[in-house]
């Protein structure tokens, strides 16, 4: 395909516009997973919201 | 027994993982097709008479510009939203949406530049449509700095939502900006400002300026990217609804081992 005497702009504005938006899916992507983990990581140690029953809750 | 609406059952955040966790696949996939279809019918539609094969950035810049806007009006709501019915979402998605809305904001200066050298002669203009859609990035980035920059998240999503509705003004600033506005019976009569910038070609009162061959191209692409914009506003909630679940756990567990230092140290 003959993009012309402008090709350079063309193809630099699509070539800008994918790394943008792919950058921002991947690091939403990534920040995504980071989360998930360090939420399991947590409740794996037993962390937890409320207290369990005997536990008397920090009224701080 | 009461009905609630929908604003009200996503009030839940578990509901809300729930229910977006099965639509982000499928808002994902049809962002996927109609970009491809859209782009696929723009670059194989006939050249511009005028600008020839550079007509082929206006399936990009169009919809970046549009999404700019519409991120910046979806954290205006969200903002209102939080303000006036503290609803429990509206903040994760006023935080959401501050990031894409000013990645599709630079993506229309990016573009909009790339296709005004070869237009215009010229990347920039200091007119009334450029500048204001760049106080628009800079507004986004003003409302990420001011949420990063306060460490009490409550106060930091209450400052950051009362600078989005004041910001909002930038809103219809920019569309008059090149149209101006005419509403005779309140007599009011902005003119345009003088610009490089065309007036909207899709969405007039006397119908689209633009040739079918390249305007269906342009609302299958602008329809994909606004499926992508939310799919990525959707991940963006979702990741959010996490950290803040991280960061409760971790408030609660230091809470709960101070709480058995100072029994401890009582007895």
């Amino acid at each position: 395909m003959d993009l012309g005497p402008h090709a350079t702009f063309i193809i630099a504005s699509y070539a800008i516009f994918t790394l943008v938006l792919a950058s921002l899916t991947a690091w939403l992507m990534y920040d995504g997973a980071r989360q998930k983990r360090l939420l399991e990581g947590l409740q794996a140690k037993g962390a937890r919201r409320r207290p369990r029953s005997g536990e008397t809750e920090s009224t701080q | 027994m009461q009905t609630q609406s929908i604003t009200q059952k996503l009030a839940n955040p578990t509901r809300f993982m729930a229910l977006s966790g099965t639509l982000l696949p499928w808002l994902a996939g049809i962002a996927v097709v109609l970009i491809v279809y859209g782009l696929y019918r723009g670059w194989t539609a006939p050249p511009d008479y005028q600008q020839g094969e550079t007509i082929r950035i206006m399936y990009i810049h169009v919809p970046s510009a549009w999404l700019g806007m519409m991120g910046y009006a979806l954290i205006a709501l969200s903002s209102f939203g939080l303000l006036v019915f503290r609803h429990p979402l509206a903040d994760v998605s006023a935080k959401a949406a501050a990031p894409i809305g000013a990645a599709f904001t630079l993506l229309a200066l990016i573009t909009g530049s790339l296709w005004g050298k070869p237009m215009w002669g010229t990347y920039w203009v200091w007119d009334a449509r450029l500048t204001s859609v760049l106080l628009l990035f800079f507004l986004y980035l003003g409302l990420i700095s001011l949420r990063t920059s306060i460490e009490e998240e409550t106060l930091a999503s209450k400052l950051t939502a009362v600078l989005a509705l004041v910001g909002v003004v930038i809103l219809p600033f920019i569309k008059i900006s090149v149209e101006g506005l005419s509403i005779p019976w309140l007599g009011l009569e902005i003119p345009a400002w003088n610009t490089l910038h065309q007036p909207s070609s899709v969405f007039r009162t006397d119908g689209p300026k633009i040739h079918s061959s390249q305007l269906y191209p342009l609302l299958y692409s602008a329809l994909g990217f606004t499926f992508l914009f939310f799919a990525l506003h959707m991940k963006g909630m979702r990741n959010e609804i996490l950290r803040r679940r991280v960061k409760a756990l971790r408030i609660a567990e230091v809470d709960r081992a101070r709480a058995k230092e100072a029994v401890a140290a009582a007895e």
